[in-house]
């Protein structure tokens, strides 16, 4: 059996099962309770849950994630909602100085159990400073676990293991999905630790994650109608990778293509094809090759932005040249 | 540049038991042993990367910390040896920290700069400037979310009042009243720049009580001074009030770091600074008091003198952590409790 819901309403029980389940679990960030969320993931929790457990901070960013740190150290189990990602680089010491580190420059005497939620992605026409994608940035970063959920199941069940989880875990949830709805099984599991296949195929492993993995999947029902057959993995861990799945797909299907709405330079996007080319070089046909977003801050004009943007036609026209 | 003259040496009456004086005055001659032997083992290269000394700011720990209790939360800076030493972390275990050895309080993987302790509820050791005060925020909000009777003490500088994450935490801590005691060691430098260099208001109480809390001001050379009105203030804050500043007025002897030739200030300051110094100031007025003698002081001095010793010799005697476990304490291990 299952039932049908969106992306937000996805997560919006997920955080609520979390602050029903756990008297440690709070939620904190810019307007999380009385206005009920910036996108509404928190609608309705103030009047339920009070304002101590969803509570309303100023606008300050690098205080109130390294004082959700100093919580998680203190006995709590924080949410932090970073209203967007370009918004995080304001917090972004107290995520690495700290959060990332402290475990280990403590020699292994303290760990610190933070989940922090954020958005990420284009395609609202909200210009340069609300729409970047940095994701790859922090999956640069040792000491984290970088998730990023693209599916309606891994917005419902990410959550609950990133919160058991004793060190810090990032997730990125893409704005381009919050409408989006799917279905969910009612006997859905959810790990944070693998890769999965969205689609089974055999021609090319299209690699993606986030809000480019729904265009990738309109790319591969593309190419299916041209007699293409693509795979396509969704990372859905950003840090740690799961080189195994990866390499599985990559060598059965001899083509890889790695979308990433990341800029191409310095990619996560790169250190995907890095790592094919490091473990099976030999079992590939042909070049590996990426799709990532133009190296522009993005536009504001739609058409601008749409350009700047991974976009299926662009990942259909990827693999043709590949395949020659 | 600025002469940042020093005002006449603590005096007057010690308001303690003698066991008491005595035992603040051996905390302070410990740390002081500790640093000049951590500066002797730098020379001899057994030390390496930053080292920061406490030489001259003792009766700010000393006096400070001796007005908590083992339940509080300490957040120090990367000058916080002497705040290991008096929270009560064993000589030997800092000092094998600075050896980079595994018997170290961090096991070595964070030096001088990050000493760590769970049992004495010491939350580093951050060497960000500023990067411990939304930490203390937090460690405070845990506390009152779970009704603890616990207060969080963040020790930081002058520079770090300078730096965003002050302004940020100091009105989340206000705003949500929260039982943290915000300890400023002010020694009139941020490494080479002076304060009235990089702060419009160079009243520091001033600023602190703009954001809605009390802000009190000690003489970070009298231990007195220091020990007095942080209780003052740890009262507050323990009575649930919200947070309080204080601000201890203190003074490097020595240079910010090993690398530094201290060209931002005159000699001639240093010397009329060390006439304030917190060590001798209070063992005269000890002496004066009756309450110490020569004969004590040396007896005290030769106990840190062999904490020191037995401390480099633990040290020494420390192994190098294998680097096949290079890659342990990134992540916490599955099962681990």
């Amino acid at each position: 059996m299952s039932r049908r819901l969106n992306y937000r309403e996805a997560m919006r029980e997920a955080m609520h099962e979390a602050l029903v389940a756990d008297p440690r679990v709070f939620l904190m960030g810019e307007d999380v309770g009385m206005y009920g969320g910036t996108y509404a993931f928190s609608k309705g929790f103030f009047a339920e849950f009070g304002p101590e457990r969803i509570r309303d901070t100023p606008l300050s960013e690098l205080g109130f994630v390294g004082a959700a740190i100093g919580a998680a150290l203190g006995g709590m189990r924080p949410i932090v909602e970073v209203m967007t990602v370009n918004f995080s680089l304001l917090a972004l010491d107290q995520i690495v100085n700290t959060a990332a580190a402290y475990r280990h420059m403590s020699g292994g005497q303290f760990s610190v159990p933070l989940v922090i939620r954020m958005t990420t992605g284009a395609g609202r026409q909200l210009a340069a400073q609300h729409s970047h994608s940095l994701e790859g940035w922090y999956a640069h970063i040792p000491g984290i676990r970088v998730l990023a959920p693209a599916t309606i199941e891994d917005a419902r069940g990410m959550l609950a293991p990133a919160l058991a989880d004793p060190d810090p875990v990032v997730i990125f949830e893409h704005a381009g999905l919050f409408n989006m709805e799917g279905d969910l099984a009612d006997d859905w599991t959810v790990d944070i630790r693998s890769a999965k296949l969205r689609r089974v195929g055999t021609d090319v492993a299209i690699i993606s994650h986030g809000g480019s993995l729904p265009k990738a999947m309109q790319a591969a029902e593309q190419l299916a109608a041209a007699g293409i057959e693509a795979e396509v993995v969704d990372l859905r861990v950003l840090r740690p990778l799961d080189t195994e799945t990866i390499m599985a797909s990559v060598a059965k299907c001899h083509r890889a293509i790695v979308v990433d709405e990341g800029w191409r330079t310095g990619s996560l996007a790169a250190e995907v094809m890095a790592r094919i080319m490091e473990n099976i070089f030999f079992e590939l046909d042909a070049p590996v090759a990426r799709v990532c977003s133009e190296e522009v801050p993005i536009p504001y004009a739609r058409h601008l932005e749409e350009a700047t943007l991974p976009q299926p036609e662009k990942i259909v026209a990827a693999v043709r040249r590949m395949l020659g | 540049m600025t002469d940042h003259h020093a005002a006449a040496p603590p005096a007057g009456p010690v308001p303690w038991e003698k066991d008491f004086a005595l035992r603040l005055l051996g905390d302070m001659v410990r740390i002081r042993r500790m640093e000049e032997k951590s500066a002797e083992m730098y020379g001899a290269g057994k030390i390496r990367g930053f080292l920061h000394l406490y030489i001259g700011e003792e009766a700010t720990a000393v006096g400070a910390l001796h007005a908590l209790s083992p339940e509080d939360n300490i957040v120090a800076t990367y000058r916080e040896h002497g705040h290991a030493l008096v929270r009560g972390l064993d000589m030997g275990t800092i000092m094998a920290e600075m050896y980079g050895k595994r018997e170290g309080c961090a096991h070595g993987r964070g030096g001088s700069m990050h000493l760590f302790d769970k049992a004495t509820r010491l939350f580093g050791g951050n060497a960000i400037v500023g990067g411990g005060l939304p930490l203390a925020v937090g460690l405070g909000l845990a506390a009152k979310m779970q009704n603890e009777n616990r207060i969080t003490a963040c020790f930081f500088g002058d520079g770090a009042v300078a730096e965003g994450a002050f302004h940020e935490s100091l009105n989340l801590a206000a705003l949500w009243k929260l039982p943290v005691l915000f300890c400023c060691e002010n020694n009139l430098y941020g490494m080479g720049t002076a304060l009235e260099r990089s702060e419009s208001q160079t009243d520091l109480c001033v600023k602190a009580a703009s954001y809605n809390m009390p802000a009190l001001r000690a003489d970070g050379m009298d231990i007195v001074s220091v020990h007095e009105t942080t209780q003052e203030a740890v009262a507050r804050v323990r009575a649930g009030q919200g947070p309080v500043f204080v601000e201890y007025q203190t003074y490097r002897f020595r240079a910010h770091s090993m690398f530094d030739a201290e060209l931002y200030r005159q000699k001639a300051e240093v010397e009329e600074w060390k006439t304030r110094g917190p060590i001798h100031t209070f063992s005269a007025r000890l002496k004066a008091e009756g309450k110490l003698t020569e004969a004590e002081f040396l007896a005290l001095d030769a106990r840190a003198n062999a904490e020191v010793d037995a401390a480099v010799a633990f040290a020494e005697a420390g192994t190098w952590e294998p680097i096949e476990d290079l890659l342990s304490d990134v992540h916490t291990p599955e099962n681990a409790p």
